[in-house]
């Protein structure tokens, strides 16, 4: 009996986290892997030492890339919550995140022109995801009398009447023109001046490990989104989690069921504010100051696309959608700009490239990398466009997303040779 | 962010400028309110998109008239609102052809499937459409070059521009003619049957695809005829430029306020947001505690109340559950 994949003989069989040896090891190989990715660099270990492996992944503007998927993967759990199990479409997760943000820059900046407590981060991070999740729980009311897609409308005017209050509660956001800085990632017990632990400035850890400010924060991060992973992968085994779903699936049969439809939405609105106001204090504190235009439909939108693309519902689909929409702008670039130097050369690849890069004022192409100049997407532009295009080629061709395409890859090799 | 909008009134009455902020901003609110309903109407479709059509449709009519002057080149001697309204009714033309292009291509395949992928669909295309639209617009408004120009009607002491009036004119004919096609004409019989199940419809030998191209192909247009007076008299200098499809999304309001599914409510809830936006340009601009830009989010606040009230909008038809 033993070996055979997906036979079960108990209930808490079918319903662990992990089920299978195959997945816990390719897990904790993987994770293994994240934590290493800083170390890759020569230099990290003692003087001169490193973990072999491919060392541009340490490099700080990759490093700084990775954690910025980490906090967008935050976010999308959280919005993965409310429309994946929930069912409940909202486009109001930037306002959220905002909330978030402004929560932690109110709590744990320094006391200054605008208002700042200098409270230390095991206040404010915690803190950043309670105080919207208690927002959460007063809109909540809101998607029990409204349904459907005038929820999303009115998720949506939640965006722009944030965005109007960020604008004019600028002793808070510091306003439209320069915006307000965010606190630091650093630890301390109090308000004591040297922090315990700082993550904003290079150091040496245990004497041999030399981690750089941008390592540090990325570690932290990905601490941080495999906690959140791990709740929100339970959740979805939890008695919430199932009545997640079946609010989402039938809300009158639910409620025949005896779930509280009332009580439910109120939790999905409520985890899913937490999440948000957690990955948007951390996005905030991570690119240190932003201006209130920062939290924007656009933003919103992101993470509809990461879900989507990723495959609505599921946990590792939303990981995988979190690093396929940001890595995405960057593989774009660099192909925008690796394209525009096979242009520049001449030859064969040139012919083939020349109507796809934009070079020069007069030259037409698709894209281009100095905006404005010539004609031609910028590349922020085709970036837009592709998240455009690849939500609605999902919706009509996958809707289960990258992770439909995936279990259909593991579906096929499952029976390999024979078809079924 | 949807700036309040500035119009180019000079030395009337409050009350006259009251008057005309509130008929401009209410027959563009009712003209995209119109567009959005048709299609919802017919095909139960939420169009994310339709700011990014009337954008399009705007920046049709500029190249039309201004840059291309198609057909005008074709008929020398013609006069300047002649080839003007040739042009604006050849970009109209074009405009109905992409919206019916976009149906086929991308919401065909979604017949049948659940009501927000289809929506998420068009929030899909409306990023699509918008970014390759800004984009040929470029940073620049582009004029649409009316044969009014500058001029200026005064009536009364009130001093208005032509535009107003005619998209009085304009938003009460499409009013009538929607009625009209609703609940006068065959089309209009297959267009409810098709909003109410797509299935039964086609088991009555009704051609569903039909009826969802012709929808947005009107929808496109109305979008279009929306967003050339968006860009013709509230910032009326300027033209089309990349604020004028992120302007439409001030027309949810007006539709959640009126119903999603009902003509006259979108006409009712378009007059009224524009009210309301009028009422705050004029009287809470001065109120220093509210800040600046408070007249733009006037009608999220007016559908956030109204929808608490009457959850499916005033008109809207109300969905029946029991538990």
């Amino acid at each position: 009996m033993r070996g055979r994949p997906l036979l079960r003989t108990s209930y808490e069989a079918d319903q662990a986290l992990f089920p299978s040896v195959t997945q816990r090891v390719a897990i904790t190989v993987f994770l293994l892997f994240l934590v290493a990715i800083p170390f890759f660099a020569p230099g990290t270990i003692g003087a001169e030492g490193s973990l072999p492996g491919p060392d541009f992944l340490a490099s700080s503007d990759w490093l700084r890339l990775l954690a910025t998927l980490g906090i967008f993967a935050i976010g999308a759990l959280g919005l993965n919550i409310l429309t994946g199990l929930a069912g409940q479409v909202s486009l109001g997760h930037a306002f959220f995140m905002a909330v978030g943000a402004y929560t932690a820059a109110v709590f744990g900046s320094a006391p200054g022109p605008l208002w700042g407590m200098g409270l230390p981060i095991w206040v404010w991070l915690p803190l950043a995801g309670i105080i919207p999740a208690l927002l959460g729980v007063l809109i909540a009311p809101t998607a029990v009398r409204v349904r459907g897609l005038y929820l999303a409308i009115v998720t949506l005017g939640l965006v722009f009447i944030g965005e109007y209050m960020w604008r004019n509660l600028d002793f808070i956001t510091g306003g439209s023109q320069s915006g307000r800085t965010f606190p630091a990632l650093e630890f301390r017990f109090w308000q004591e001046e040297a922090p315990v632990l700082t993550l904003s400035q290079s150091s040496t850890w245990f004497g041999v490990l030399n981690m750089s400010s941008t390592a540090k924060t990325y570690l932290f991060i990905l601490v941080l989104v495999a906690i959140m992973t791990l709740v929100a992968k339970n959740l979805q085994r939890t008695r919430i989690g199932r009545a997640f779903m079946s609010i989402r699936d039938r809300d009158v049969a639910a409620e025949v069921m005896g779930v509280n439809e009332f009580k439910t939405k109120t939790i999905a609105f409520a985890i899913s504010s937490f999440y948000a106001g957690i990955a948007g204090a951390l996005f905030a504190s991570f690119i240190g100051r932003t201006i209130p235009e920062q939290w924007d439909l656009l933003l919103s939108v992101e993470f509809i696309a990461i879900i989507l693309i990723g495959g609505i519902g599921t946990v590792s689909g939303t990981l995988l959608g979190s690093a396929f929409v940001i890595l995405l702008p960057r593989l774009v670039e660099d192909l925008t700009r690796l394209g525009e130097r096979l242009v520049a050369e001449g030859g064969f690849w040139a012919t083939v490239l020349d109507p796809l890069v934009s070079t020069g004022t007069g030259d037409w192409g698709l894209v281009n990398t100095s905006a404005g100049v010539a004609p031609g997407l910028s590349v922020d532009q085709l970036n837009l466009v592709i998240y455009g295009a690849l939500i609605i080629a999902f919706l009509i061709f996958e809707p289960l997303g990258l992770y439909g395409i995936w279990l259909r890859i593991r579906n096929y090799w499952k029976g390999w040779p024979f078809t079924y | 962010m949807i700036e309040a909008v500035v119009f180019a009134q000079v030395g009337t009455s409050p009350a006259g400028r009251l008057l005309v902020d509130f008929l401009s901003l209410g027959s563009i609110y009712a003209l995209l309110a119109m567009g959005f309903v048709i299609i919802f109407k017919a095909t139960q479709v939420l169009n994310f998109a339709h700011g990014a059509l009337a954008g399009l449709g705007a920046f049709l009519v500029a190249s039309f008239a201004t840059v291309l002057n198609v057909p005008g080149r074709w008929i020398p001697g013609a006069p300047q609102w002649l080839r003007w309204t040739l042009s604006v009714l050849a970009a109209l033309a074009l405009a109905t052809l992409i919206g019916m292009v976009l149906e086929r291509i991308f919401i065909r395949p979604m017949l049948g499937e659940e009501l927000f992928a289809v929506a998420i669909v068009t929030l899909g295309l409306d990023i699509v459409l918008r970014t390759i639209t800004n984009d040929f617009i470029g940073t620049q408004a582009r004029p649409l070059g009316d044969p009014f120009g500058t001029r200026v009607w005064t009536i009364e002491g009130f001093t208005l521009i032509p535009w107003t009036i005619i998209a009085q004119v304009v938003t009460t004919v499409v009013l009538v003619a929607l009625i009209a096609l609703f609940f006068r004409s065959r089309l209009g019989i297959a267009m409810r049957a098709t909003a109410f199940d797509q299935e039964a419809a086609r088991a009555q030998g009704i051609d569903v695809g039909r009826v969802f191209s012709i929808s947005w192909g009107i929808g496109a247009a109305l979008a279009g005829v929306a967003g050339i007076f968006l860009s013709l008299f509230p910032r009326r200098a300027a033209g089309v430029d990349q604020s004028t499809a992120f302007f439409a999304f001030a027309a949810f309001p007006a539709i959640i306020l009126g119903g999603l599914d009902s003509v006259v409510g979108a006409v009712v809830g378009g007059f009224a947001i524009g009210l309301a936006q009028a009422l705050a340009t004029e009287f809470l601009v001065g109120v220093s505690w509210l800040g600046t830009g408070f007249a733009g989010v006037v009608p999220y606040l007016l559908m956030l109340a109204v929808l608490l009230i009457r959850p499916y909008g005033l008109f809207g038809s109300e969905e029946i559950r029991r538990v």
